[in-house]
């Protein structure tokens, strides 16, 4: 049932664009004060969002798990942790891969992935 | 009118002089006893009759967590432009002071955030563009 729960709220987290978008981020430089994300936020994608809405969307990415905040000292930062979207790489696409490994349709689908 | 004056709040002038001058590289301006506390003001070395930062006691108690708050969200208090981002970055951290920001390109500028030790975060800014 947790599982379950988790789940949702990683695909949740994962449906607005702007938490797509600090995660993104992150994932280019692990470890971000909020100052930081909302400079890459508003120069890199052009987003308008205050300084509360963003620490809004990190709250909804920290209960899915996928944000975790970490206190150094006097400053606070923020790390992207992929650890809640390894269930959906188990549930479907190990599944298909394991099945699926040496035909040709996978391999050409993966590389579509690879090139988007 | 100008500007000829800006301040930072920092809560050791003595330390702050030092930070401010070994460090970062700027000229001390004026330094006299003013009631308490003293008038301190640093320069930029390449425009000595520029704007004078003032370093001025944060002694007001309302002046603490405002600064506490900005530095946990990691906002700097001011900015600085360089002419080279990551070299001055590079020096800085050679002299020990901590970032909390490593250079980042920000559209049209390079920036980078830093610790000057005396409770506030500083900005390092070049515009590269627009």
């Amino acid at each position: 049932m947790h599982n379950v729960l988790c789940v949702g709220d990683v695909f949740k987290a994962l449906a607005d664009p702007t938490r797509r978008a600090i995660l993104d981020e992150l994932a280019d430089r692990n470890g971000q004060t909020l100052f930081e994300i909302c400079s890459r936020l508003a120069a890199k994608h052009g987003l308008g969002s205050s300084r509360q809405a963003i620490s809004q969307h990190l709250d909804v990415l920290e209960a899915a798990g996928l944000v975790e905040a970490s206190r150094e000292g006097r400053y606070k930062f923020h790390y992207i942790n992929t650890a809640p979207l390894e269930p959906i790489v188990e549930r479907w696409l190990k599944k298909t891969g394991k099945d699926d490994g040496g035909r040709v349709g996978t391999g050409a689908g993966t590389r579509r992935e690879e090139s988007t | 009118m100008r500007i000829n004056l800006a301040s930072v709040l920092v809560d050791d002038q003595e330390k702050a002089l030092r930070f401010y001058t070994e460090v970062l590289g700027f000229a001390e301006k004026t330094n006299v006893p003013l009631g308490e506390h003293r008038w301190i003001t640093v320069v930029s070395p390449q425009d000595p009759d520029g704007t004078q930062l003032v370093l001025e006691p944060d002694e007001h108690p309302a002046v603490k967590p405002f600064k506490k708050a900005l530095v946990a969200d990691g906002i700097p208090f001011t900015s600085f432009a360089v002419d080279d981002v990551r070299a001055e970055y590079e020096r800085l951290r050679g002299l020990g002071v901590r970032f909390t920001q490593e250079p980042a390109d920000m559209g049209p500028v390079t920036t980078a955030v830093l610790d000057d030790t005396c409770g506030n975060l500083i900005q390092i800014a070049r515009q590269t563009g627009g």
